[in-house]
């Protein structure tokens, strides 16, 4: 499904990856766990042609990305950004937003049908934001922002889910939630998923391979239980940070 | 007079809808920027004996060319780089003011505006800008909706949101274009930004938004006639004030401004 081969990828003078490899399976799960500017974002965006390749190749869905990811092929990757501050003021609905994410594969010029709205409504009650539809999406908690997030993202009745951190910031119950809900959506509707988090327990127990990032290089990759070892992750975050702090 | 009604009506429009992209976008720098470019432009084309609209028209588009990837880079604040070509558009404007030989009507008249003595040229000019973005605005509502919520997740949606960002700076420019003539290159950018600012006071539905903008541009131009009529006040000012005047109006009747009288009651019901 997805090969990254070599990537290098560069913000000007900071190189945000040197070099990395992956590849993903058709249906696995994997988690991208790493201290901050690891370059854990960065590989997301590579993956559906937000960031720009330096060196390296990137193949996704069969599909050789040169220049960016033509939007045929975006259409078929849903992204869960990682969390931004939108403007309470903003003129747009939490039900808008989801609906957002059928307005690729309908393309230009056609609007919204039935069908659609039917999608919208189901994947809203999923993630259990119905009564919020109407909602300002500027009015949400973060939780319920990352909820609509999600439900746009599986509008888009995606083969690949990209998601950036869906968890930072909410309170412990909306973690365990919304990762349940990640895990429920990736095995129900044949998901492939790439998810960056900082939640080793719960990615441990979810995910299928875990992929250890530190500086714009992978550490280490395999069974969460192999990553997860101790001295690893003291590599990983310093000796101060013992696994135990993270569970 | 009449074609000074028209003028307001197709101005009104075309500039208030614009004002919207610029307003839910915080484009409003490089919306003034681009309407001094254009302005700079035109004294430009003026200096050199063609037209200033085609003077004006390059300018935008050179002057959106540049902003564009300034403020696309999003890694720092673009406005120490846009204020900079802010203030060359400026001194290009002067000078050129300058270089004008003979009185300086035709550039005071492109500075202040004059909409009561536009000509059958600025008219046709201007409904066929203002039937564009009106067109467009319909044609492509949804991905236009989607840009302004996250220029990103469009893109990541599918949506071609760059395409659709450019364009909305490239409308930018040949609203200003066409407008300058009959608003003024001093004034235009306040029809731009009080009827969508006004607007953005009063919904929560983008729909609603571009209609209550086009509605209050339409009132800005058409009042701002009248009273300049009935108190043989210069037109353009007028007209901008009343958009202003407008846009207050909207401010104090905000129901997203509300807060700030709950916690007037809050603070009442503790003295008591
Ligand atoms: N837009 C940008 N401009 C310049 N440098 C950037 C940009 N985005 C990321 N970087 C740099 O690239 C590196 C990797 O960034 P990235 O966002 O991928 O990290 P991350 O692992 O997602 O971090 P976090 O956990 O904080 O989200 C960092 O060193 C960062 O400084
Ligand atoms: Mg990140």
């Amino acid at each position: 499904m997805i090969t990254i081969k070599n990537a290098v990828v560069s913000y000007r003078e900071d190189v945000a990856l040197r070099g990395v490899s992956l590849s993903v399976k058709k249906g696995e799960l994997v988690g991208i766990i790493g201290p901050n500017g690891a370059g854990k974002t960065t590989i997301l965006t590579l993956v559906n042609g937000l960031g720009k390749l330096l060196k390296g190749q990137v193949q996704v869905l069969g599909c050789m990305l040169n220049n960016g990811c033509p939007a045929y092929l975006r259409r078929r990757i849903g992204y869960v950004p990682q969390i931004h501050n939108i403007d309470p003021r903003m003129p747009v609905n939490a039900g808008e937003v989801v609906m957002m994410g059928r307005y690729g594969r309908l393309g230009l010029l056609r609007r919204p049908g039935i069908l659609d709205r039917q999608v919208v409504e189901s994947l809203l009650s999923l993630v259990g934001m119905s009564h919020l539809a109407t909602r300002p999406i500027g009015h949400l908690s973060g939780g319920e922002q990352q909820r609509v997030a999600i439900a746009r993202a599986l509008a888009q009745e995606p083969d690949i889910l990209l998601l950036d951190e869906p968890t930072t910031g909410l309170d412990r119950r909306a973690r365990v939630e919304i990762m349940a809900l990640v895990n429920e959506i990736h095995r129900t509707r044949n998901l492939t998923t790439l998810m960056v988090t900082h939640e080793l327990k719960t990615a441990s127990a979810i995910c299928n391979r875990l992929v250890l990032m530190k500086e714009g290089r992978i550490w280490s990759q395999g069974k969460p239980e192999d990553v997860l070892q101790e001295e690893v992750l003291d590599l990983l975050y310093g000796d101060d940070n013992k696994v135990a702090n993270y569970f | 007079m009449q074609n000074a009604i028209l003028a307001g009506l197709l101005g009104g429009v075309a500039c208030s809808l614009i004002g919207v992209f610029v307003v839910t976008m915080n484009l409003s720098f490089i919306g003034v920027a681009i309407a001094h470019a254009a302005f700079a432009g035109a004294l430009c084309g003026a200096w050199l004996g063609f037209s200033p609209q085609a003077g004006a028209f390059i300018f935008s588009l050179a002057a959106v060319a540049v902003i564009g990837p300034l403020a696309d880079r999003g890694e720092f604040n673009p406005d120490t780089p846009i204020g900079i070509i802010f203030s060359l558009t400026m001194g290009l404007a002067f000078l050129f003011m300058g270089l004008l030989p003979g009185p300086k009507t035709q550039a005071l008249e492109l500075l202040w505006g004059s909409i009561l003595t536009v000509n059958n040229f600025d008219l046709v000019l201007l409904f066929i800008v203002a039937v564009i973005v009106l067109t467009l605005v319909m044609l492509f509502f949804k991905e236009i909706q989607a840009v302004i919520f996250h220029r990103e997740a469009a893109l990541a949606v599918g949506i071609p949101a760059n395409l659709i960002f450019y364009s909305m700076l490239f409308l930018t420019g040949s609203v200003i274009t066409a407008s300058l003539r009959s608003i003024g290159g001093l004034l235009i950018f306040n029809l731009i930004l009080n009827p969508a600012a006004a607007a953005y006071q009063l919904t929560y539905s983008l729909r609603i938004m571009f209609i209550l903008s086009a509605s209050f541009g339409i009132l800005s131009t058409w009042l701002g006639l009248l009273i300049s009529y009935l108190f043989n006040t210069p037109s353009g000012a007028t007209i901008v004030l009343v958009s202003t005047v407008i846009f207050i109006i909207a401010a104090a009747f905000s129901p997203k401004r509300k807060v700030k009288k709950w916690k007037n009651e809050l603070e009442s019901a503790l003295k008591n």
